[in-house]
């Protein structure tokens, strides 16, 4: 099969691909979600050491997991939309941000309830606590950036260009707890070494992520269709819309 | 190869992304030294942790050091790194996962006796995770002498 992938980099013909997609990606996170949710709270063994307080790991790990593969992906938008002057490219990276925000946000809350029963602080200013509040701050930097400048093509320069100085960040989150010593354990899953941690504690952890990337992708997808329609409301095709959408109102 | 505009500004984009992964690199490895959380008991007993200001010493709680005072409050224990010990005095609640054999993060000073006199106490767990009756088949066969961590039967 052979699809013209440069068709689809065009707002006009992405707007209604966009709007068939999300309720597909919205549907697999809620059933992805309730099943992930479903094994870590009913099926998945007590802890031998945390006992039941270590069921937060299925929302904490998924959410810091996500918090930086959103990263990697919109500094990948950034730059493809940098180098080819892509408009959508740049929307792309733009609309994911907020995800991002919100999810880093969602691992440092969810550590932080999980520190103080755990460990017995709310807060430490080790590399890998540290390290993720930064990501934080990379994210709401981006979205300040981008938000200040009126020009939506100098600030899909600039905020391309914080995204993509801001990427090395997220390799020393992920290896933090390996080159120094933190309070943070290291991780449980690592590649090329069996994973340390019961197989079904594992699996819905899993699934729990996978959820995450559905609501990442349908949120996203919802977010770039108002940015894409916010944008180009001059040109002829948001137009159009706007007609039907009045037609289609008044019928 | 005619290299285009949009090649340029990849291959651009790539220089400077080493450019900025290199300068992060060197930074962290300048720092190194001030990234530690925690000293370890070796480090301590080399004198490399800061003197007359506080750190926060890692290791492991040793087994059967922990002792209680009669106010119930005030805890002895050592810390071990399994080469080094270092004696700590604690007033205070102590974490839910403080168990001797477990690892430990403690803060404070030296006092003049060569103890540490912690101010705060924080417990550092492992990441595994497992049910406990497969704890105690892994310490069971451990206690047999078996390095396999293969369940027996």
């Amino acid at each position: 099969m052979n699809i013209n992938w440069f068709k689809y980099s065009s707002p006009q013909t992405f707007y209604p691909l966009a709007g068939k997609m999300i309720p597909w990606f919205a549907w697999l996170a809620a059933i992805l979600a309730v099943a992930g949710l479903y094994i870590g709270f009913a099926i998945a063994p007590t802890d031998f050491q945390q006992g039941e307080a270590y069921r937060i790991i299925f929302v904490h790990v998924p959410a810091a997991w996500m918090s930086m593969v959103i990263y990697i992906v919109m500094a990948g938008w950034a730059a493809i939309g940098l180098a080819l002057n892509a408009r959508l490219s740049a929307m792309m990276a733009q609309a994911l941000a907020p995800t991002g925000a919100i999810f880093t946000l969602i691992a440092l809350v969810t550590g932080s309830l999980w520190g103080k029963p755990m460990w017995g602080t709310w807060w430490v200013w080790d590399a890998r606590l540290t390290s993720e509040l930064i990501l934080l701050f990379l994210y709401l930097g981006f979205i300040a950036l981008q938000s200040s400048i009126d020009d939506p093509r100098r600030a899909d320069r600039a905020g391309a260009l914080l995204a993509l100085v801001g990427v090395v960040n997220v390799p020393i989150i992920y290896f933090s707890v390996k080159w120094w010593n933190t309070l943070h354990q290291g991780s449980s899953i690592n590649m090329g070494a069996a994973p340390k941690m019961a197989a079904t504690m594992l699996l819905g952890m899993l699934i729990m992520a996978l959820a995450f990337w559905m609501y990442t992708v349908a949120v996203a997808l919802m977010r770039v269709r108002c940015i894409m329609l916010e944008r180009e409301r001059t040109s002829d095709w948001v137009k159009e819309l706007s007609v039907q959408g009045i037609a289609g109102v008044k019928s | 190869m005619v290299i285009k505009a949009r090649h340029k500004r990849f291959i651009l984009i790539g220089i400077g992304l080493a450019l900025v992964g290199l300068a992060a690199m060197l930074i962290l490895n300048a720092f190194q030294s001030n990234m530690v959380f925690f000293y370890t008991p070796t480090q301590v007993d080399k004198g490399e942790v800061p003197h007359n200001t506080g750190f926060r010493i890692g290791g492991m709680v040793l087994e059967n050091s922990l002792k209680r005072q009669d106010d119930g409050l005030t805890v002895h224990f050592s810390i071990t790194d399994t080469a080094k010990t270092v004696p700590v005095v604690y007033k205070g609640v102590l974490p839910d996962l403080f168990k001797e054999g477990k690892g430990v993060v403690a803060q404070g000073k030296v006092g003049p006796d060569g103890i540490f006199m912690a101010s705060e106490v924080l417990a550092k767990h492992d990441e595994n995770y497992m049910p406990p009756e497969a704890a105690e088949a892994l310490k069971r066969a451990q206690e047999q002498g078996s390095t396999s961590l293969v369940m027996p039967k």
